[in-house]
Parts: C-alpha cells; sequence; structure tokens
C-alpha cells in the first residue's frame, strides 16, 4: 500500500513543474503579441487615458518578474484578472462557461468508453464480420473532421428530419430536457470521433492479451470465453485503453473549442476563440489556462488509475 | 523484396492511387476548374448540382468545384509546408539526442516533451493569438506542435538503431560521431518518422481546416476548405452542396493519408522485426 502512495506521491510532484511551465506560458502570452496588447485590445476605445490606466491595472510597466509574482500570486488566489472588452472579472466568465465545457466533455468521454471499449473487444474476439465493420467505422472516424460531421448531423437531424435544434444552449440547471437536446448533436459529434480511436486500442490490446499463455490455461480448465474475453483480457488490456484514454481527451478538448464554436454552445472553447478574434488577451490567457490545467489534471487522475488498474506499474515506479 | 512488399499491401496501393489522383488535381487545377473561383453570378445563387456546375454554386452564386479545387491546394500547401517544416526541426533534434543520449538527450527532450503538455488544438490557437491569422501563421502553428511528436519518434528510433552491432563496428573502424549518426543511424531509423510523417499529413489537413473554420486560419479571399465550410454554414439547408464537398475532400484526403501511413507502418515493422 506505502508503495502505491509513494507512486501517487511522484505522479502528483511530476505535475507541479508541468503546472508552472504552464502558467510561465499563458503569463507569456500577452507579452508576446507584437506591439502594444493594450492599445489593441482596446481598439477605438484606445484613448490614451485608458490606456494608460489599463497598463497601470495589468502592471506592464513593471519589470516582467514583478508582473509574474503578482500574476501568478492572484492566480492562486482564484483571481485570473479581468475582462477588458466587456469589464467582467475573469472568474465569474469562467464560472459561467466551464461547466458547459465540462458537461461536453464529460458525457462524450463517458460515451464513447462505454461504446468504444465493447466496440474493440467484441472486434478482437468475434468473427470477421465484427472486425471488419469495427475497421471500417475507425478508419472513417479518424478520417472525417469532427465540425464537419457536427454539419452533417445538423443537416440530418435538423434540416431534413427537424428532430432536434442546430444550436443553442439552455443551463442544466434550469431544465434538464432541453439542456440535453441542444446537447445531443455536439456530443453525438464528439463520440464518434473518440469511440473510433478508442475502438482501436481496445481492439489491439485485447488481441494481443488473447495471445498470452494464461488464456490458453483459462481455456483448457474450461473458464467460459465470455468470461475469458471481458474479465481476463479486458483487464489485462486496461492500461493501453486507459492511456489512450488519457491522450484523447487532449484531442476532446481541441475538438470541443470547435464544436462549441459550431454549435454555439457557451463553453470555454467559444469563449476563448471569441476572444482571440476581439484580441481580447487576457480572455484568451484565462481560457487557454483553464483548458490546458483540465487536461494536465485528466492525465495526472489517468495515470493513477493506471497504477490501479496494474499494481506492476506502481511497484516498479516505487521500486 | 522490399519493394514486391510494398507494391502487394492493398491500403497503400489505395492510399497512394488516392493522393496521386488529388495532388494532380490540385496541380493542374487552373486547367481543371471549369470557372474560376471567385467570379460571382447572382444567376446562378445555390443553385444545385447539374452538368456545368458538379457540385453546385453557393450563396454568391460561386462554382463550389472549382472553389473546392483552389481551397484543395491551399490546404495540401499548409499540410506539406507544415510536416515539411516539423521534419526539418524534429528530425535533427530527435536524432542528436537518440544517438548521444545521456545529458544532450535530456536538454534537448525535457523542453521539447513540455510543449506536448498542452492539447494540440490548444497550442496552435494560443501561437496565432500572439502572431495573428494566415495561411503561412497556420503552417507555423502547425509545425510547431508536429515537430514534438516526430522529434520523439526519431530519438527512440535512432536509440535502437545506435544499439546495433554494425554502428559499433563503423565506430571501431574510426568512423566519427557526426558521420555515423547521419550516414548509418539517420537512414536506418527514418522508417518511423515517415510512417508517422504520413498521418500528421492528413492531421494537418484537418487542423488547418477547424483553424480555418473558426475565423483562426486562411483568411478570405484565399479560398481553404475550412473556410468555405464556415461561408457555408448560413445556407445548410437550401444549399448542402457548398458544406457536403468540401468537407468530403477533406476526409477523403486525410483517409487516403491514413491508409499509406497504416501500408508503411506495417511495412516498417515487418522490415524491423526481420532485422
Amino acid at each position: 500500500m506505502s508503495e502505491r502512495l509513494r507512486f501517487a506521491g511522484r505522479r502528483l510532484l511530476i505535475t507541479i513543474p508541468v503546472l508552472f511551465v504552464l502558467s510561465v506560458f499563458v503569463f507569456l502570452l500577452i507579452h508576446l503579441v507584437p506591439g502594444d496588447p493594450v492599445r489593441t485590445m482596446l481598439g477605438f476605445r484606445a484613448t490614451p487615458e485608458n490606456i494608460a490606466r489599463i497598463r497601470g491595472e495589468l502592471g506592464l510597466d513593471r519589470p516582467l518578474l514583478a508582473q509574474y509574482g503578482t500574476w501568478l500570486n492572484n492566480l492562486v488566489h482564484g483571481d485570473l484578472g479581468r475582462d477588458y472588452v466587456s469589464g467582467a472579472s475573469l472568474t465569474s466568465l469562467l464560472r459561467t462557461s466551464l461547466p458547459v465545457t465540462l458537461e461536453l466533455t464529460s458525457l462524450s468521454m463517458v460515451l464513447a468508453t462505454l461504446v468504444g471499449v465493447p466496440l474493440g473487444v467484441l472486434a478482437a474476439s468475434r468473427g470477421r464480420g465484427w472486425r471488419s465493420g469495427t475497421e471500417g467505422f475507425v478508419i472513417a472516424g479518424i478520417s472525417i473532421p469532427d465540425f464537419w460531421l457536427g454539419i452533417m448531423l445538423v443537416l440530418l437531424f435538423t434540416g431534413t428530419l427537424a428532430w432536434l435544434p442546430p444550436s443553442g444552449y439552455v443551463k442544466l440547471t434550469d431544465d434538464v430536457a432541453r439542456n440535453l437536446r441542444y446537447m445531443v448533436l455536439p456530443v453525438l459529434t464528439l463520440v464518434i470521433g473518440e469511440t473510433a480511436y478508442i475502438a482501436r486500442t481496445a481492439r489491439s490490446a485485447v488481441e494481443e492479451a488473447l495471445t498470452k499463455p494464461f488464456v490458453g490455461y483459462l481455456r483448457a480448465k474450461g473458464v467460459a470465453e465470455k468470461s475469458i474475453v471481458f474479465r481476463h483480457a479486458l483487464r489485462n488490456a486496461g492500461v493501453p485503453i486507459a492511456t489512450v484514454i488519457g491522450i484523447q481527451f487532449g484531442v476532446l478538448l481541441g475538438g470541443s473549442i470547435v464544436i462549441e464554436y459550431a454549435f454555439g454552445l457557451p463553453g470555454v472553447g467559444k469563449l476563448t476563440v471569441v476572444a482571440i478574434n476581439q484580441r481580447n488577451y487576457t480572455v484568451v490567457q484565462g481560457g487557454v489556462l483553464v483548458l490546458a490545467a483540465m487536461f494536465i489534471l485528466v492525465n495526472l487522475f489517468v495515470e493513477l488509475m493506471i497504477g490501479v488498474i496494474d499494481p506492476r506499474v506502481a511497484d516498479g515506479a516505487g521500486a | 523484396m522490399t519493394t514486391s512488399g510494398l507494391t502487394r499491401d492493398r491500403r497503400l496501393i489505395v492510399g497512394v492511387s488516392i493522393l496521386g489522383v488529388l495532388v494532380l488535381a490540385a496541380v493542374l487545377a487552373p486547367l481543371i476548374a471549369p470557372h474560376d473561383p471567385e467570379s460571382i453570378d447572382s444567376a446562378r445563387l445555390l443553385r444545385g448540382p447539374s452538368l456545368s456546375h458538379l457540385f453546385g454554386a453557393d450563396a454568391l452564386g460561386r462554382d463550389v468545384f472549382s472553389r473546392v479545387l483552389f481551397a484543395f491546394r491551399i490546404s495540401l500547401v499548409v499540410s506539406a509546408g507544415s510536416v515539411g517544416l516539423a521534419l526539418l526541426i524534429g528530425v535533427p533534434l530527435g536524432l542528436l539526442a537518440g544517438y548521444s543520449g545521456g545529458w544532450v538527450d535530456l536538454v534537448l527532450m525535457r523542453p521539447v516533451d513540455m510543449i506536448l503538455v498542452l492539447p494540440a488544438l490548444l497550442l496552435a490557437i494560443s501561437l496565432i493569438s500572439v502572431l495573428g491569422t494566415g495561411s503561412s501563421i497556420t503552417l507555423i502553428a502547425i509545425a510547431v506542435i508536429f515537430f514534438p511528436i516526430l522529434a520523439r519518434v526519431m530519438r527512440s528510433s535512432a536509440q535502437v538503431v545506435t544499439t546495433l552491432p554494425f554502428v559499433d563496428s563503423s565506430r571501431a573502424r574510426g568512423m566519427g560521431g557526426f558521420g555515423i549518426a547521419t550516414r548509418h543511424v539517420l537512414p536506418n531509423a527514418l522508417g518511423p518518422v515517415v510512417v508517422q510523417a504520413a498521418i500528421l499529413m492528413g492531421f494537418s489537413m484537418q487542423i488547418e481546416a477547424a483553424l480555418s473554420y473558426l475565423g483562426l486560419g486562411t483568411q478570405p479571399p484565399t479560398p481553404s476548405l475550412g473556410l468555405m465550410l464556415f461561408e457555408g454554414r448560413d445556407t445548410l439547408v437550401q444549399a448542402p452542396w457548398a458544406e457536403i464537398f468540401p468537407g468530403l475532400a477533406i476526409a477523403i484526403t486525410v483517409l487516403a493519408f491514413n491508409l499509406v501511413g497504416d501500408g508503411l507502418r506495417r511495412h516498417v515493422n515487418q522490415h524491423s522485426s526481420a532485422a
């Protein structure tokens, strides 16, 4: 048990420098903008007084290191700064947009896993039909750009069948049923692509597990084939599947940026894209920081889960 | 023996054939395109596919087929350019890290690993938020997210080759480190990098389209497949062809690159397990 705790501790420690580098990168974003970021950000409202006031507020005249110190200190205390276009605080902007992104990504990831893993297992253990069917689906799922798939789904379910709304959003806390109606198409779009990757990994991992000697032993013992495949082989295939789910979460976050924009969902991705188009740098910083932190934390969680699925990983790291 | 293995792979043949046709279409676009991709014609607004307009016309009456041809050209140039640039940076970096090992490896690869900490598309749009938009910036942004991947693949492949006996014998014959790395390790370690590069070409196509769709990539009036998808959204129901064909062009190209990558990978795997 202590080995496992040490493994978890080590993983947590590795995450700290990663988060530090992320914070430096996000901090520097506004400083890398050619010319005066404040002038660009304010656009037609860039009067000398406004520029001077906001430069002062952002502390842009102070030494870089001091600026970073203040920024990081505020960040740790939950203050991400202000949106200088609308005047709102970034914390409140993110508080309304983050739940949208969380709902979209977690629903998609869970559904893709629930469909992708069994699909991969069936492709690995059943006849040719399942195999080539899954293969076709995987190749199509990987090749089709997700936002185009989304547009085609809108064409089918909204344009032709008129079953679902094309875009928009209702808060989950306001009306669950209507919220889900708006979520169906964006989630379905992301699920199809993600399922392809997960099914592909699950198939090859289970295929490999089924060639191991213990499978022959279980068969000789008379264990039912279903149990061999789903209990024993799948458990042995757990590590590569969990790993790809962690990696794919990054792809999913990237996809969610485009999908939120395409479906008019007011999440962090849409917030960030709109902010880039408006040259609204502080909002860009907040959006990038939140999305990247989500990715890093999900991957930390996945690595910890891998330690649970396969204790050898944790032991190996502790030894 | 090696070439017969390659020519027998069905996926590879299909992938290469599709790509051949697509590249030819892109190169010959000015000759093939039946209409000027920019010419606006109010008489054929949102007109459906016909013999004179194979893919129909868009909301401004522009010929979708001609536009797809020219947009595909730009997308292909951006994809090839970004992967090429990523190879130029990633291959020497990975070769040096993998061949040298030790502290050189550590100093070179740690920063590279840090880049992989960010989700790819997020990194691309962060760079664009600073550098601005346009095809050449898109190309650079995609190269920045790809070169760490190629450097990693090159590094691990070079590490494996460096342990092979013939490298030792070259060293015993008094060959210098640079000569061994470039003349012996590089050609023998390049296989997996080529596979990865083929797959990244497809990804690059998708990322370029996504960025242009978000208004962060190629800017009008330069035609781009992603931009066409953005422009066609408002008339999706009246003129679905303006959305269907540009997207199909992307999907088919990505599919072809994936088939080529898969085929090559099988060949590289066989080759290295035989060695």
